[in-house]
């Protein structure tokens, strides 16, 4: 049920060491831009990037939110794991009054 | 009334227990702060909410959770606007992934201009939801053969409408929502259609175990008053089908003796 993250989490040991802003010349895949689909919008943020970090990015309480990527849930446990890839497409929600 | 044991009539569904037989709806205050004081008035303690996207160009407006705690009320997810199964099931997901709880309300409606519950797929739904481990309250038609079928694939609350959704019209149906209520052996709401606190009070009179109110509230001049209101007709409702109504007669019957009088 859950392949696609399981792949995602795997690659991201190899970038967890590699940090953010890095100072050679530009060229590191930290400052890659990385085009995703947020609630049907275009996008564009700084690679890499993991759930969390988008969440964060978009100034909302990780708390009150839920996350769909490329229409599976993420589990609120894994957003600090999970890292997004170009042409991913997310839902983020929340509640709103309704009956 | 403050001495009757309103305490000691609790309703269960899905192993918790709730005193209030009032569920309140969330949906069209005019502002976050008017449903808050309107469902603190109400006494619920259970809330219907929907599952929207967040709006990313005003992150931080304010949110639900920030005036209806979470914490202090039990939130019932609902499916609003889902078409599918798939989409219920999909919606469903995400709120319990937002709160954590698998009790949510199934709704599954047809067009405009009845939004009357569309059957096929709510059965559908449900068995999708159920599979998935959910607890599922489910809106459906004031339909006995279908409640009874809804209860026995594993719903935990059957919900028929009283009328149709937003109408405020009250309980058209009251012989076949008897029926409902009378064979059931899970917890049975009106759900839709209530107008005002009579109403609320019918359904309870009916022997519903709870009563779930929106529009009635929420589109009144004063909700906040409403609430109160739809708050002593449950209550009263509740009270009246527990005493036992008197026998109706089709003819007159004195309420004063008839000897004794003064000549």
């Amino acid at each position: 049920m859950f392949r696609p993250r399981e792949c995602r989490l795997a690659a991201s040991r190899g970038l967890a060491g590699r940090g953010v802003g890095t100072d050679n010349g530009g060229m590191d895949v930290a400052t890659e831009v990385l085009d995703l689909t947020v609630n049907g919008e275009q996008r564009r943020f700084a690679a890499p990037l993991t759930v969390a970090g988008l969440v964060s990015a978009l100034a909302l309480d990780l708390r009150k939110v839920a996350v769909e990527l490329n229409r599976e849930i993420v589990p609120r446990s894994t957003y600090g794991q999970v890292w997004l890839a170009r042409g991913d497409s997310l839902e983020i929600v929340h509640f709103i009054g309704g009956g | 009334m403050d001495s009757l044991p309103l305490q000691d009539d609790a309703w269960r569904v899905a192993g918790r227990s709730f005193a209030s037989r009032l569920v309140v709806g969330t949906g069209k205050y005019k502002d976050l702060a008017t449903t808050a004081a309107a469902i603190e008035a109400s006494g619920a303690e259970m809330v219907t909410v929907a599952v929207r996207r967040v709006n990313l160009s005003d992150p931080k407006a304010p949110m639900l959770q920030d005036y209806v705690s979470p914490s202090r009320y039990t939130y019932l997810p609902n499916t609003a606007g889902c078409f599918t199964a798939e989409d219920a099931v999909r919606t469903l997901r995400l709120a319990r992934e937002a709160g954590g709880w698998n009790l949510v309300k199934l709704e599954v409606l047809g067009p405009a201009p009845t939004l009357y519950p569309d059957m096929p797929a709510t059965f559908e739904a449900a068995a999708a939801l159920i599979k998935d481990g959910f607890e599922v309250m489910v809106y459906c038609s004031d339909d006995p053969i279908a409640a009874k079928r809804l209860e026995e694939m594993g719903c935990v609350a059957i919900m028929p409408l009283g009328a149709p959704i937003g109408s405020g019209l009250g309980v058209q149906n009251p012989l076949m929502i008897q029926m409902i209520v009378e064979q059931a052996s899970v917890p049975v709401l009106v759900d839709a259609g209530v107008g005002t606190a009579t109403d609320a009070a019918f359904a309870m009179e009916l022997g519903c175990d709870a009563v779930l109110v929106n529009s009635a509230i929420a589109h009144a001049d004063d909700p906040v008053l409403m609430a109160r209101a739809m708050k002593a007709g449950v209550e009263a409702g509740r009270l009246a089908f527990r005493a036992g109504r008197m026998p109706r007669r089709a003819a007159a019957n004195p309420s004063s003796p008839t000897n004794g009088l003064i000549r």
